[in-house]
């Protein structure tokens, strides 16, 4: 396997040694994205969508450039993307949006492994309409199956809210069966894919998901942007959340009509820079190509589970996991103790419950620690963080732990 | 010496490992506070009992890293049998100490002092204060 080497490409390094493993959380920020922000400030720092001159319709142009670069890059219409603060307020706004189409009788199902922003939304959804919030059944490791989800599927299943990689196991969901399944019941599918849409091509028209979601900030772009995709026919028949400059079409004194989607829900400035900053982002991930990164993870995750396996005193929490995500902890240590080892070896990871406490409860721990990979990770970042590991598990033992 | 190898020293291991005044009562005399840390999942109660201005008791329940739960013990130990005045000013001067700010350094914060070592460790200091917190709590 030829690992990739891009750390030359991300600024960061260069402030000093470094191993960072907290990409589910945030991914780091290539020159090229940061250029490219700095590059709309100082050369066009205007709005869109409004200006008739010359340096707002070239702002526009560039911004609806990267809609539909950011919509090829799901293999979505240009007029299916809504870019919103991130994926956490997009699958908020969704939920809200989809509400009146709700009754008492409804059933939406969703799971233990989802982030709390796929989760929460639609148990205040089922807490408002009466609807039944159903859980899948997990399997033993926690995985979700096709047939666990047909065992809770049936006629009342209105909505389905999955994730397409879990957090914090990272788990792959077979997604393609369980939407075509729900599509069969009538029900709709959201997808929250901000632990896939950074790591593998993803194609929501082969999906045929009805709605998915998406973070910058996982993906090498800024904070404060992502996506909600929804298919047209559904964004069409969504009456908008919030209302505004930009996405009126004609005011009235006492009513108002609304633009076309996506522009009906993007009222006031939008983040241009932002949206700018996360085309360019995926332009160097469309670069370096989807299938290698994929690959190099794959390897990494490979590599550092077998180190982690043969240690003794650390507990790994999903051994099968497919992705670059690997939950684990030091038998009897804190990971909030552990964690603080690492930082003194310049070495990122996460600790708590990955705002997953569900998944907690499931594990039956207070928290884990977790290692999570990308495309600008190495080998020897993996040696890093066992030796670190090793050192930190000797020195909590020694200390009477 | 690493810096952490002086944040994890034996007064806190002692009191991790063998914690003082732990477990609630089910008193109404007793006054309760719980907090939480979302982020990370400690989890601390305080109970503190007063009779005729002095702290006759306290108590202390919860789950957390072993800065948090050996703070509780500490604070069990440092405080009971002062009076409310008293351990109110040493448990300010406590979280002033941790904070890095000016604070009474004629106060004998007997094991407390361990917990000096934390300030090293700015993403830690809050383990080491919601113990407190929830004392003043208590107080209120």
């Amino acid at each position: 396997m030829n690992f990739l080497n891009l750390k030359k490409d991300f600024p960061v390094f260069e402030q000093g040694p470094l191993v960072y493993l907290d990409t589910a959380a945030s991914s780091l920020t290539p020159t090229t994205v940061i250029d490219t922000m700095n590059e709309y400030y100082r050369t066009m720092p205007v709005n869109v969508h409004r200006g008739v001159y010359q340096m707002s319709y070239e702002a526009t142009k560039k911004y609806e450039s990267a809609r539909d670069n950011i919509a090829e890059f799901i293999h979505a219409e240009d007029e299916e993307i809504v870019f919103t603060r991130g994926a956490s307020s997009a699958l908020n706004m969704l939920a809200r949006m989809y509400e009146p189409y709700i009754e008492e009788t409804d059933e939406i199902i969703v799971s233990e492994i989802e982030h709390h922003s796929h989760l929460l939304p639609w148990q205040q959804v089922a807490k408002r309409t009466g609807a039944k919030l159903v859980y899948v059944p997990l399997t033993k490791e926690g995985r979700i199956t096709v047939d666990n989800f047909k065992s809770v599927l049936n006629s009342s299943t209105k909505v389905v809210a999955l994730t397409a990689v879990s957090n914090v196991l990272g788990y792959r969901t077979p997604l393609k069966e369980i939407i075509k399944l729900a599509h069969e019941k009538g029900a709709v599918v959201s997808v929250d894919a901000a632990q896939s849409v950074p790591h593998e091509k993803v194609d929501v028209k082969g999906l045929d998901c009805d709605f998915l979601a998406f973070s910058g900030h996982k993906m090498l772009g800024p904070t404060g942007v992502g996506v909600l995709y929804g298919k047209k026919a559904w964004l069409d028949a969504f009456e908008p959340l919030e209302f505004g400059g930009d996405m009126v079409d004609y005011t009235y004194k006492e009513n108002a009509t609304w633009k076309d989607a996506p522009y009906k829900f993007e009222t006031g400035t939008p983040p241009i820079a932002e949206v700018l900053g996360l085309s360019e982002a995926i332009n160097y991930l469309k670069n370096v190509g989807m299938d290698a990164i994929k690959a190099h993870e794959e390897s990494l995750q490979t590599y550092a589970m077998k180190r982690l396996e043969a240690l003794e005193g650390v507990s790994v929490y999903n051994h099968t996991s497919e992705t670059g995500i690997i939950a684990f902890n030091i038998d009897d240590v804190h990971p909030h103790d552990a964690v603080t080892f690492f930082d003194e070896d310049n070495i990122a990871l996460r600790a708590g419950h990955h705002c997953a406490q569900l998944v907690m409860a499931f594990l039956n721990v207070a928290a884990t620690l977790r290692v999570s990979f990308y495309l600008y990770n190495s080998k020897d970042d993996v040696d890093a963080f066992i030796e670190s590991l090793k050192n930190a598990r000797n020195f909590f033992t020694s200390v009477g732990f | 010496m690493k810096k952490i190898e002086q944040l994890y020293r034996q007064i806190i291991m002692d009191h991790y490992k063998n914690p003082r005044n732990k477990g609630l009562k089910d008193d109404e005399h007793y006054v309760s506070d719980h907090i939480k840390n979302p982020s990370c999942g400690d989890d601390i109660t305080i109970q503190t009992h007063v009779e005729d201005g002095i702290v006759t008791d306290i108590r202390h329940q919860g789950s957390g890293c072993s800065i948090c739960c050996s703070s509780a013990s500490v604070l069990s130990e440092l405080l009971k049998g002062k009076t409310v005045q008293r351990a109110e000013y040493i448990a300010e001067n406590y979280l002033l100490m941790l904070m890095d700010k000016d604070y009474d350094q004629s106060i004998d914060f007997e094991d407390a002092v361990a917990f000096q070592g934390v300030k090293q460790f700015p993403a830690r200091i809050k383990c080491a204060t919601i113990a407190f917190k929830a004392f003043q709590n208590t107080l209120k």
